[in-house]
Protein backbone atom coordinates (compact mmCIF):
# COMPACT_ATOMS: atom_id res chain seq x y z
CA UNK A 1 0.00 0.00 0.00
CA UNK A 2 0.99 3.65 -0.35
CA UNK A 3 1.54 5.07 3.11
CA UNK A 4 0.46 8.66 3.66
CA UNK A 5 0.19 11.23 6.41
CA UNK A 6 -1.91 14.36 6.80
CA UNK A 7 -0.36 17.67 5.79
CA UNK A 8 -0.31 20.34 8.52
CA UNK A 9 -3.64 22.20 8.77
CA UNK A 10 -2.02 25.55 7.96
CA UNK A 11 -0.74 24.19 4.66
CA UNK A 12 -4.18 22.81 3.71
CA UNK A 13 -5.93 26.04 4.69
CA UNK A 14 -3.35 27.97 2.67
CA UNK A 15 -4.38 26.02 -0.43
CA UNK A 16 -8.03 26.90 0.24
CA UNK A 17 -7.43 30.65 0.47
CA UNK A 18 -10.16 32.36 -1.54
CA UNK A 19 -12.32 29.23 -1.74
CA UNK A 20 -15.38 29.39 0.52
CA UNK A 21 -17.11 26.15 -0.50
CA UNK A 22 -15.18 22.90 -0.36
CA UNK A 23 -16.09 19.35 -1.34
CA UNK A 24 -14.13 16.60 0.42
CA UNK A 25 -13.14 13.27 -1.16
CA UNK A 26 -11.81 10.62 1.24
CA UNK A 27 -10.32 7.30 0.14
CA UNK A 28 -11.27 4.11 1.95
CA UNK A 29 -8.15 2.28 0.79
CA UNK A 30 -4.50 2.74 1.77
CA UNK A 31 -4.84 6.19 3.32
CA UNK A 32 -7.78 5.01 5.47
CA UNK A 33 -5.54 2.16 6.61
CA UNK A 34 -2.95 4.78 7.58
CA UNK A 35 -5.60 6.50 9.75
CA UNK A 36 -5.49 9.54 7.47
CA UNK A 37 -8.82 9.31 5.63
CA UNK A 38 -10.75 6.84 7.77
CA UNK A 39 -14.24 8.10 8.81
CA UNK A 40 -12.98 9.47 12.12
CA UNK A 41 -10.17 11.57 10.64
CA UNK A 42 -12.32 12.67 7.71
CA UNK A 43 -14.92 13.95 10.18
CA UNK A 44 -12.15 15.80 12.05
CA UNK A 45 -11.02 17.44 8.81
CA UNK A 46 -14.59 18.49 7.93
CA UNK A 47 -15.04 19.96 11.44
CA UNK A 48 -11.73 21.85 11.11
CA UNK A 49 -12.78 23.30 7.75
CA UNK A 50 -16.10 24.41 9.25
CA UNK A 51 -14.29 25.91 12.26
CA UNK A 52 -12.28 27.97 9.80
CA UNK A 53 -15.48 29.33 8.27
CA UNK A 54 -15.59 27.09 5.21
CA UNK A 55 -18.78 25.52 3.90
CA UNK A 56 -18.36 21.82 3.21
CA UNK A 57 -20.79 21.20 0.33
CA UNK A 58 -20.44 17.42 0.65
CA UNK A 59 -18.17 14.48 1.36
CA UNK A 60 -17.61 11.42 -0.80
CA UNK A 61 -16.02 8.23 0.48
CA UNK A 62 -14.46 6.32 -2.41
CA UNK A 63 -13.49 2.70 -1.93
CA UNK A 64 -10.29 3.23 -3.95
CA UNK A 65 -9.60 6.83 -5.03
CA UNK A 66 -6.98 5.52 -7.49
CA UNK A 67 -9.82 3.99 -9.53
CA UNK A 68 -11.16 6.45 -12.13
CA UNK A 69 -14.41 4.45 -12.39
CA UNK A 70 -15.13 4.47 -8.67
CA UNK A 71 -14.23 8.16 -8.37
CA UNK A 72 -16.56 9.08 -11.25
CA UNK A 73 -19.36 6.96 -9.75
CA UNK A 74 -19.12 8.55 -6.28
CA UNK A 75 -18.86 12.09 -7.65
CA UNK A 76 -21.83 11.56 -9.97
CA UNK A 77 -23.96 10.62 -6.95
CA UNK A 78 -23.24 14.04 -5.42
CA UNK A 79 -23.01 16.09 -8.58
CA UNK A 80 -24.84 19.09 -7.12
CA UNK A 81 -22.55 19.34 -4.10
CA UNK A 82 -19.47 18.96 -6.32
CA UNK A 83 -20.71 21.68 -8.69
CA UNK A 84 -21.40 24.05 -5.77
CA UNK A 85 -17.84 23.73 -4.50
CA UNK A 86 -15.03 26.18 -5.37
CA UNK A 87 -12.49 23.42 -4.93
CA UNK A 88 -12.03 19.79 -3.91
CA UNK A 89 -9.92 18.61 -0.98
CA UNK A 90 -8.71 15.04 -1.45
CA UNK A 91 -7.65 12.79 1.40
CA UNK A 92 -5.82 9.95 -0.33
CA UNK A 93 -2.42 9.07 -1.75
CA UNK A 94 -0.99 11.08 -4.65
CA UNK A 95 -2.41 8.66 -7.21
CA UNK A 96 -5.92 9.18 -5.82
CA UNK A 97 -5.55 12.97 -5.79
CA UNK A 98 -4.52 12.93 -9.46
CA UNK A 99 -7.38 10.59 -10.34
CA UNK A 100 -9.87 13.04 -8.79
CA UNK A 101 -8.18 15.94 -10.65
CA UNK A 102 -8.67 14.08 -13.94
CA UNK A 103 -12.37 13.66 -13.15
CA UNK A 104 -13.25 17.29 -12.28
CA UNK A 105 -12.57 20.65 -13.91
CA UNK A 106 -12.04 22.32 -10.56
CA UNK A 107 -8.99 23.10 -8.41
CA UNK A 108 -8.03 19.95 -6.51
CA UNK A 109 -5.98 20.18 -3.32
CA UNK A 110 -3.98 17.46 -1.55
CA UNK A 111 -4.67 16.96 2.17
CA UNK A 112 -1.83 14.45 2.47
CA UNK A 113 1.79 13.73 1.77
CA UNK A 114 2.43 10.25 0.37
CA UNK A 115 5.57 9.02 2.05
CA UNK A 116 6.48 5.50 1.00
CA UNK A 117 5.38 2.41 -0.81
CA UNK A 118 4.75 -0.53 1.45
CA UNK A 119 3.82 -3.86 -0.09
CA UNK A 120 2.55 -3.17 -3.58
CA UNK A 121 1.73 -0.06 -5.58
CA UNK A 122 -1.79 1.41 -5.42
CA UNK A 123 -4.55 -1.11 -5.11
CA UNK A 124 -6.04 -0.15 -8.43
CA UNK A 125 -4.17 0.03 -11.73
CA UNK A 126 -4.55 3.56 -13.06
CA UNK A 127 -2.54 6.01 -15.10
CA UNK A 128 -1.58 8.60 -12.45
CA UNK A 129 1.55 7.66 -10.57
CA UNK A 130 2.74 8.85 -7.17
CA UNK A 131 6.45 9.19 -6.37
CA UNK A 132 5.87 9.07 -2.61
CA UNK A 133 7.98 12.23 -2.39
CA UNK A 134 6.69 13.12 1.07
CA UNK A 135 5.86 16.70 0.08
CA UNK A 136 2.85 16.64 -2.22
CA UNK A 137 2.96 19.48 -4.81
CA UNK A 138 -0.36 18.66 -6.52
CA UNK A 139 -1.94 21.89 -5.30
CA UNK A 140 0.63 23.98 -7.19
CA UNK A 141 0.57 21.79 -10.30
CA UNK A 142 -3.16 21.50 -10.97
CA UNK A 143 -3.46 17.93 -9.71
CA UNK A 144 -0.82 16.50 -12.08
CA UNK A 145 2.35 15.21 -10.40
CA UNK A 146 5.46 16.99 -11.80
CA UNK A 147 7.74 14.26 -10.47
CA UNK A 148 6.07 11.40 -12.31
CA UNK A 149 4.53 13.24 -15.30
CA UNK A 150 7.82 14.97 -16.26
CA UNK A 151 10.70 12.74 -17.43
CA UNK A 152 13.15 15.01 -15.62
CA UNK A 153 10.93 15.40 -12.54
CA UNK A 154 11.21 19.18 -12.88
CA UNK A 155 9.48 21.46 -10.37
CA UNK A 156 9.78 24.82 -12.13
CA UNK A 157 8.09 24.32 -15.50
CA UNK A 158 8.81 22.83 -18.86
CA UNK A 159 12.37 22.31 -20.11
CA UNK A 160 13.23 23.20 -23.71
CA UNK A 161 12.53 19.63 -24.78
CA UNK A 162 8.83 19.26 -25.56
CA UNK A 163 8.12 19.02 -29.29
CA UNK A 164 4.56 19.97 -30.19
CA UNK A 165 3.56 19.16 -26.62
CA UNK A 166 5.28 15.75 -26.54
CA UNK A 167 8.24 14.74 -24.32
CA UNK A 168 11.82 14.76 -25.66
CA UNK A 169 12.51 11.47 -23.90
CA UNK A 170 9.57 9.57 -25.38
CA UNK A 171 7.69 11.33 -28.20
CA UNK A 172 4.72 9.05 -27.49
CA UNK A 173 4.21 10.65 -24.07
CA UNK A 174 2.74 14.14 -23.58
CA UNK A 175 5.01 16.64 -21.78
CA UNK A 176 3.94 16.70 -18.11
CA UNK A 177 4.52 20.44 -17.85
CA UNK A 178 2.52 21.21 -20.99
CA UNK A 179 -0.31 19.18 -19.40
CA UNK A 180 0.10 21.10 -16.14
CA UNK A 181 0.07 24.42 -18.03
CA UNK A 182 -3.06 23.45 -19.99
CA UNK A 183 -4.85 22.27 -16.85
CA UNK A 184 -4.00 25.47 -14.93
CA UNK A 185 -4.96 27.62 -17.94
CA UNK A 186 -8.33 25.84 -18.12
CA UNK A 187 -8.86 26.63 -14.42
CA UNK A 188 -7.80 30.25 -14.99
CA UNK A 189 -4.76 29.71 -12.75
CA UNK A 190 -1.85 29.81 -15.21
CA UNK A 191 -0.40 32.85 -13.43
CA UNK A 192 0.48 30.50 -10.56
CA UNK A 193 3.38 29.30 -12.72
CA UNK A 194 5.13 32.55 -11.79
CA UNK A 195 5.32 31.35 -8.17
CA UNK A 196 8.59 29.72 -7.21
CA UNK A 197 7.91 26.99 -4.61
CA UNK A 198 10.74 25.83 -2.30
CA UNK A 199 13.26 23.34 -3.67
CA UNK A 200 12.41 19.67 -3.46
CA UNK A 201 13.47 18.14 -0.13
CA UNK A 202 14.86 14.69 -0.85
CA UNK A 203 15.28 14.01 2.85
CA UNK A 204 11.54 13.43 3.00
CA UNK A 205 12.05 10.28 0.95
CA UNK A 206 14.30 8.66 3.55
CA UNK A 207 12.48 6.37 5.97
CA UNK A 208 12.55 8.20 9.28
CA UNK A 209 14.16 6.58 12.31
CA UNK A 210 10.83 6.12 14.07
CA UNK A 211 9.55 4.19 11.05
CA UNK A 212 12.63 1.96 11.07
CA UNK A 213 11.96 1.24 14.74
CA UNK A 214 8.27 0.56 14.11
CA UNK A 215 7.13 -2.92 15.01
CA UNK A 216 6.42 -4.09 11.45
CA UNK A 217 9.78 -2.88 10.17
CA UNK A 218 11.47 -4.62 13.10
CA UNK A 219 9.53 -7.81 12.50
CA UNK A 220 10.52 -7.90 8.86
CA UNK A 221 14.15 -6.83 9.10
CA UNK A 222 15.54 -7.06 12.61
CA UNK A 223 14.04 -10.27 13.95
CA UNK A 224 15.14 -12.50 11.05
CA UNK A 225 18.69 -11.21 11.60
CA UNK A 226 18.47 -12.01 15.30
CA UNK A 227 17.00 -15.42 14.53
CA UNK A 228 19.75 -16.10 12.00
CA UNK A 229 22.36 -15.22 14.64
CA UNK A 230 20.79 -17.57 17.19
CA UNK A 231 20.60 -20.36 14.64
CA UNK B 1 35.20 45.03 -23.37
CA UNK B 2 33.95 41.94 -21.55
CA UNK B 3 30.77 40.07 -22.52
CA UNK B 4 29.07 41.51 -19.45
CA UNK B 5 30.13 45.06 -20.34
CA UNK B 6 28.91 44.49 -23.90
CA UNK B 7 25.50 43.31 -22.65
CA UNK B 8 25.23 46.16 -20.15
CA UNK B 9 26.48 48.81 -22.60
CA UNK B 10 23.48 48.42 -24.88
CA UNK B 11 25.59 47.62 -27.97
CA UNK B 12 24.65 44.77 -30.34
CA UNK B 13 26.23 41.72 -28.68
CA UNK B 14 27.79 38.75 -30.48
CA UNK B 15 28.46 35.43 -28.80
CA UNK B 16 29.48 32.10 -30.29
CA UNK B 17 29.62 28.58 -28.87
CA UNK B 18 32.39 26.02 -29.11
CA UNK B 19 31.86 22.33 -28.41
CA UNK B 20 34.52 20.61 -26.27
CA UNK B 21 35.86 17.41 -27.86
CA UNK B 22 35.22 13.82 -26.91
CA UNK B 23 38.81 13.05 -26.06
CA UNK B 24 41.88 14.91 -24.86
CA UNK B 25 42.86 16.63 -28.13
CA UNK B 26 41.95 20.33 -27.84
CA UNK B 27 43.82 21.44 -30.98
CA UNK B 28 40.82 21.86 -33.30
CA UNK B 29 38.77 23.69 -30.67
CA UNK B 30 41.56 26.13 -29.89
CA UNK B 31 42.20 26.78 -33.58
CA UNK B 32 38.50 27.56 -33.99
CA UNK B 33 38.62 29.80 -30.92
CA UNK B 34 41.56 31.77 -32.34
CA UNK B 35 39.43 32.69 -35.36
CA UNK B 36 36.96 34.34 -32.95
CA UNK B 37 39.57 36.69 -31.45
CA UNK B 38 38.32 40.27 -31.73
CA UNK B 39 35.17 39.16 -33.57
CA UNK B 40 32.86 38.17 -30.70
CA UNK B 41 32.09 39.47 -27.19
CA UNK B 42 31.83 36.08 -25.50
CA UNK B 43 32.43 32.40 -26.22
CA UNK B 44 30.16 29.71 -24.72
CA UNK B 45 31.66 26.33 -23.90
CA UNK B 46 28.88 23.74 -23.99
CA UNK B 47 28.40 21.35 -21.06
CA UNK B 48 28.37 17.71 -22.23
CA UNK B 49 26.27 18.83 -25.17
CA UNK B 50 23.55 16.41 -26.30
CA UNK B 51 24.17 14.38 -23.13
CA UNK B 52 27.43 12.99 -24.58
CA UNK B 53 30.54 12.57 -22.39
CA UNK B 54 33.26 15.11 -23.31
CA UNK B 55 35.84 17.54 -21.89
CA UNK B 56 34.12 19.79 -19.35
CA UNK B 57 32.84 23.28 -19.98
CA UNK B 58 34.92 24.67 -17.11
CA UNK B 59 38.24 23.28 -18.39
CA UNK B 60 37.45 24.66 -21.84
CA UNK B 61 36.51 28.06 -20.38
CA UNK B 62 39.86 28.31 -18.58
CA UNK B 63 41.73 27.56 -21.84
CA UNK B 64 39.60 30.13 -23.70
CA UNK B 65 40.35 32.73 -21.05
CA UNK B 66 44.10 32.03 -21.31
CA UNK B 67 43.81 32.87 -25.02
CA UNK B 68 42.18 36.23 -24.28
CA UNK B 69 38.56 35.31 -25.05
CA UNK B 70 35.77 35.99 -22.57
CA UNK B 71 34.34 32.55 -21.73
CA UNK B 72 30.71 31.76 -20.89
CA UNK B 73 30.39 28.65 -18.72
CA UNK B 74 27.38 26.54 -19.65
CA UNK B 75 26.01 24.47 -16.78
CA UNK B 76 23.32 21.78 -17.05
CA UNK B 77 21.56 20.06 -14.15
CA UNK B 78 21.58 16.54 -15.58
CA UNK B 79 24.89 15.34 -14.15
CA UNK B 80 25.37 16.95 -10.72
CA UNK B 81 23.35 17.53 -7.57
CA UNK B 82 23.03 20.85 -5.77
CA UNK B 83 26.31 20.43 -3.86
CA UNK B 84 28.37 19.82 -6.99
CA UNK B 85 26.64 22.57 -8.98
CA UNK B 86 27.21 25.22 -6.31
CA UNK B 87 30.79 24.05 -5.84
CA UNK B 88 31.43 24.36 -9.58
CA UNK B 89 30.02 27.89 -9.61
CA UNK B 90 32.53 28.84 -6.89
CA UNK B 91 35.32 26.96 -8.67
CA UNK B 92 34.62 28.75 -11.94
CA UNK B 93 34.66 32.08 -10.17
CA UNK B 94 38.01 31.51 -8.46
CA UNK B 95 39.45 30.55 -11.86
CA UNK B 96 38.21 33.87 -13.30
CA UNK B 97 35.22 32.46 -15.21
CA UNK B 98 32.43 34.81 -14.20
CA UNK B 99 29.68 34.44 -16.81
CA UNK B 100 27.41 31.40 -16.47
CA UNK B 101 24.57 30.15 -18.67
CA UNK B 102 22.19 28.00 -16.62
CA UNK B 103 20.28 25.22 -18.39
CA UNK B 104 18.27 22.16 -17.39
CA UNK B 105 20.04 19.92 -19.93
CA UNK B 106 19.01 17.17 -22.32
CA UNK B 107 17.89 13.90 -20.77
CA UNK B 108 20.52 11.11 -20.63
CA UNK B 109 18.46 8.92 -22.95
CA UNK B 110 19.25 11.36 -25.81
CA UNK B 111 23.00 10.94 -25.36
CA UNK B 112 25.74 8.32 -25.47
CA UNK B 113 25.42 6.93 -21.92
CA UNK B 114 21.73 6.02 -21.92
CA UNK B 115 21.95 3.89 -18.78
CA UNK B 116 23.30 6.73 -16.61
CA UNK B 117 21.33 8.16 -13.69
CA UNK B 118 19.72 11.47 -14.67
CA UNK B 119 20.19 13.80 -11.69
CA UNK B 120 18.00 16.92 -12.17
CA UNK B 121 18.19 17.70 -8.44
CA UNK B 122 17.96 21.33 -9.62
CA UNK B 123 16.74 22.72 -12.93
CA UNK B 124 17.53 25.91 -14.84
CA UNK B 125 15.39 28.10 -12.56
CA UNK B 126 16.63 26.65 -9.29
CA UNK B 127 20.26 26.71 -10.51
CA UNK B 128 19.81 30.43 -11.22
CA UNK B 129 18.39 30.84 -7.70
CA UNK B 130 21.36 28.95 -6.27
CA UNK B 131 23.83 31.14 -8.20
CA UNK B 132 21.99 34.32 -7.23
CA UNK B 133 22.18 33.16 -3.59
CA UNK B 134 25.96 32.69 -3.89
CA UNK B 135 26.23 36.21 -5.35
CA UNK B 136 24.37 37.45 -2.27
CA UNK B 137 26.74 35.53 0.02
CA UNK B 138 24.91 32.35 1.01
CA UNK B 139 24.39 28.82 -0.30
CA UNK B 140 21.09 27.00 -0.93
CA UNK B 141 21.01 25.72 2.65
CA UNK B 142 21.37 29.29 3.93
CA UNK B 143 24.98 28.95 5.10
CA UNK B 144 27.08 32.09 4.89
CA UNK B 145 30.01 32.07 2.43
CA UNK B 146 33.55 33.12 3.24
CA UNK B 147 33.72 35.50 0.29
CA UNK B 148 30.85 35.84 -2.16
CA UNK B 149 31.32 35.53 -5.96
CA UNK B 150 29.67 38.94 -6.11
CA UNK B 151 30.14 39.67 -9.81
CA UNK B 152 28.98 36.39 -11.32
CA UNK B 153 26.91 37.26 -14.40
CA UNK B 154 23.98 34.88 -14.99
CA UNK B 155 22.19 33.95 -18.17
CA UNK B 156 19.55 31.51 -19.35
CA UNK B 157 17.96 30.21 -22.54
CA UNK B 158 14.51 30.19 -24.13
CA UNK B 159 12.90 28.51 -27.15
CA UNK B 160 11.05 31.27 -29.07
CA UNK B 161 9.50 28.81 -31.53
CA UNK B 162 8.13 26.39 -28.92
CA UNK B 163 4.65 25.02 -29.53
CA UNK B 164 2.87 25.81 -27.26
CA UNK B 165 4.98 28.88 -26.40
CA UNK B 166 3.12 29.89 -23.19
CA UNK B 167 4.96 27.47 -20.86
CA UNK B 168 8.23 28.91 -22.23
CA UNK B 169 7.09 32.48 -21.50
CA UNK B 170 6.17 31.56 -17.90
CA UNK B 171 9.49 29.81 -17.45
CA UNK B 172 11.35 32.82 -18.90
CA UNK B 173 9.53 34.97 -16.38
CA UNK B 174 10.75 32.67 -13.58
CA UNK B 175 14.31 32.66 -14.97
CA UNK B 176 14.51 36.45 -14.95
CA UNK B 177 12.96 36.57 -11.45
CA UNK B 178 15.55 34.01 -10.32
CA UNK B 179 18.51 36.09 -11.54
CA UNK B 180 19.04 35.76 -15.33
CA UNK B 181 20.58 38.96 -16.74
CA UNK B 182 20.87 37.84 -20.37
CA UNK B 183 19.14 35.29 -22.59
CA UNK B 184 20.49 33.25 -25.50
CA UNK B 185 17.79 31.57 -27.58
CA UNK B 186 17.36 28.23 -29.32
CA UNK B 187 17.92 28.39 -33.10
CA UNK B 188 15.74 30.94 -34.94
CA UNK B 189 15.03 30.62 -38.70
CA UNK B 190 11.71 32.38 -38.94
CA UNK B 191 11.75 36.17 -38.50
CA UNK B 192 7.96 36.66 -38.02
CA UNK B 193 7.80 33.86 -35.37
CA UNK B 194 10.67 35.52 -33.50
CA UNK B 195 9.03 38.93 -33.79
CA UNK B 196 5.80 37.58 -32.26
CA UNK B 197 7.81 36.00 -29.45
CA UNK B 198 9.56 39.31 -28.71
CA UNK B 199 6.18 41.06 -28.64
CA UNK B 200 4.93 38.49 -26.11
CA UNK B 201 7.91 39.03 -23.81
CA UNK B 202 7.38 42.79 -24.00
CA UNK B 203 3.68 42.39 -23.20
CA UNK B 204 4.63 40.22 -20.18
CA UNK B 205 6.95 42.98 -18.98
CA UNK B 206 10.04 40.76 -19.34
CA UNK B 207 12.95 43.16 -19.69
CA UNK B 208 16.18 41.27 -20.28
CA UNK B 209 18.66 41.46 -23.19
CA UNK B 210 17.85 38.63 -25.62
CA UNK B 211 20.43 37.24 -28.07
CA UNK B 212 18.82 35.39 -30.99
CA UNK B 213 20.28 31.93 -31.63
CA UNK B 214 21.72 31.25 -35.08
CA UNK B 215 22.54 27.67 -36.10
CA UNK B 216 24.31 27.31 -39.47
CA UNK B 217 22.36 25.10 -41.88
CA UNK B 218 24.72 22.49 -43.31
CA UNK B 219 22.32 20.85 -45.75
CA UNK B 220 18.65 20.51 -46.69
CA UNK B 221 18.68 17.14 -44.90
CA UNK B 222 19.81 18.75 -41.64
CA UNK B 223 16.99 21.29 -41.92
CA UNK B 224 14.42 18.53 -42.46
CA UNK B 225 15.88 16.55 -39.56
CA UNK B 226 15.58 19.55 -37.25
CA UNK B 227 11.99 20.18 -38.34
CA UNK B 228 11.09 16.60 -37.48
CA UNK B 229 13.13 16.15 -34.30
CA UNK B 230 14.28 19.37 -32.64
CA UNK B 231 11.77 20.96 -30.29
CA UNK B 232 10.73 24.48 -31.17
CA UNK B 233 12.86 24.73 -34.33
CA UNK B 234 11.13 25.22 -37.67
CA UNK B 235 13.12 25.88 -40.82
CA UNK B 236 10.84 27.51 -43.43
CA UNK B 237 10.43 25.64 -46.74
CA UNK B 238 12.08 28.47 -48.70
CA UNK B 239 15.39 27.99 -46.85
CA UNK B 240 15.25 24.20 -47.30
CA UNK B 241 14.78 24.73 -51.06
CA UNK B 242 17.75 27.12 -51.21
CA UNK B 243 19.96 24.57 -49.44
CA UNK B 244 18.67 21.71 -51.63
CA UNK B 245 19.42 23.69 -54.82
CA UNK B 246 22.95 24.47 -53.57
CA UNK B 247 23.41 20.77 -52.79
CA UNK B 248 22.39 19.82 -56.35
CA UNK B 249 24.85 22.33 -57.82
CA UNK B 250 27.65 20.93 -55.66
CA UNK B 251 26.78 17.38 -56.71
CA UNK B 252 26.96 18.39 -60.38
CA UNK B 253 30.25 20.27 -59.85
CA UNK B 254 31.77 17.26 -58.10
CA UNK B 255 30.65 14.98 -60.95
CA UNK B 256 32.60 17.22 -63.34
CA UNK B 257 35.60 17.15 -61.02
CA UNK B 258 35.16 20.84 -60.10
CA UNK B 259 35.38 22.47 -56.68
CA UNK B 260 32.07 22.45 -54.78
CA UNK B 261 31.35 25.40 -52.50
CA UNK B 262 27.72 26.27 -53.09
CA UNK B 263 26.35 24.69 -49.91
CA UNK B 264 28.78 26.56 -47.66
CA UNK B 265 28.23 29.83 -49.54
CA UNK B 266 24.44 29.47 -49.31
CA UNK B 267 24.59 28.55 -45.62
CA UNK B 268 26.69 31.64 -44.86
CA UNK B 269 24.43 33.81 -46.98
CA UNK B 270 21.28 32.56 -45.20
CA UNK B 271 22.82 33.11 -41.74
CA UNK B 272 23.96 36.62 -42.69
CA UNK B 273 20.52 37.48 -44.04
CA UNK B 274 18.80 36.11 -40.89
CA UNK B 275 21.05 38.14 -38.60
CA UNK B 276 20.29 41.33 -40.57
CA UNK B 277 16.55 40.52 -40.33
CA UNK B 278 16.65 39.81 -36.57
CA UNK B 279 19.02 42.64 -35.63
CA UNK B 280 16.34 45.33 -35.17
CA UNK B 281 14.27 42.96 -32.98
CA UNK B 282 16.80 41.95 -30.31
CA UNK B 283 19.98 42.85 -28.45
CA UNK B 284 22.40 40.48 -30.13
CA UNK B 285 23.04 37.13 -31.73
CA UNK B 286 24.39 33.87 -30.39
CA UNK B 287 26.05 31.69 -33.05
CA UNK B 288 26.00 27.90 -32.82
CA UNK B 289 28.13 26.72 -35.77
CA UNK B 290 28.09 22.99 -34.80
CA UNK B 291 31.50 22.13 -36.23
CA UNK B 292 31.55 24.94 -38.79
CA UNK B 293 33.28 27.41 -36.47
CA UNK B 294 35.81 28.25 -39.20
CA UNK B 295 32.96 29.84 -41.20
CA UNK B 296 31.94 32.21 -38.38
CA UNK B 297 34.07 35.17 -39.57
CA UNK B 298 32.46 34.88 -43.04
CA UNK B 299 28.98 34.77 -41.44
CA UNK B 300 29.70 37.94 -39.47
CA UNK B 301 30.93 39.64 -42.65
CA UNK B 302 27.79 38.55 -44.51
CA UNK B 303 25.73 40.02 -41.66
CA UNK B 304 27.63 43.29 -41.82
CA UNK B 305 28.92 42.90 -38.25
Amino acid sequence: MIASELKPNEEILGYLTGEERVFVVACDGCSAGCKVSDPEHTAEMVAELQNQGKTVTGTARVEMACSPGLVALMLMQQLKAVREADGILVMSCGAGIQTVAQAVEKPVHPATNSIYLGGFAGLWRSEPRCAECGNCMLDYTGGICPYTACSKSLLYGSCGGPNKGMCEVDPGVPCGWVRIYERLAALGQAERLKELPPLRNFRKMLPAAERRRASLWALELVEPEEMAKEA
Amino acid sequence: MSFRQAVESGKFVISCEVGPPKGANMEALLKEADLLQGRVDGVNATDLQAACMRVSSLATCVLLKERGLDPILQMVCRDRNRLALQSELLSAYVLGVKTVLCLTGDHVVLGDHVEAKPVFDLDSVSLLRAAQGLIEGHDLAGNELAGAPADLFLGAIVTPGADPVEPQIYKLHSKVAAGARFIQTQAVYDGPVFERFMERTEKEGIEVPILAGIVLLKSAGMARYMNANVAGVTVPDGLIKEMAAAGEKDKAAKAEGKKAGNVVRTSIEIAGRLIRELKPLCRGVHLMPLGWGHHVPAVLEAAGL
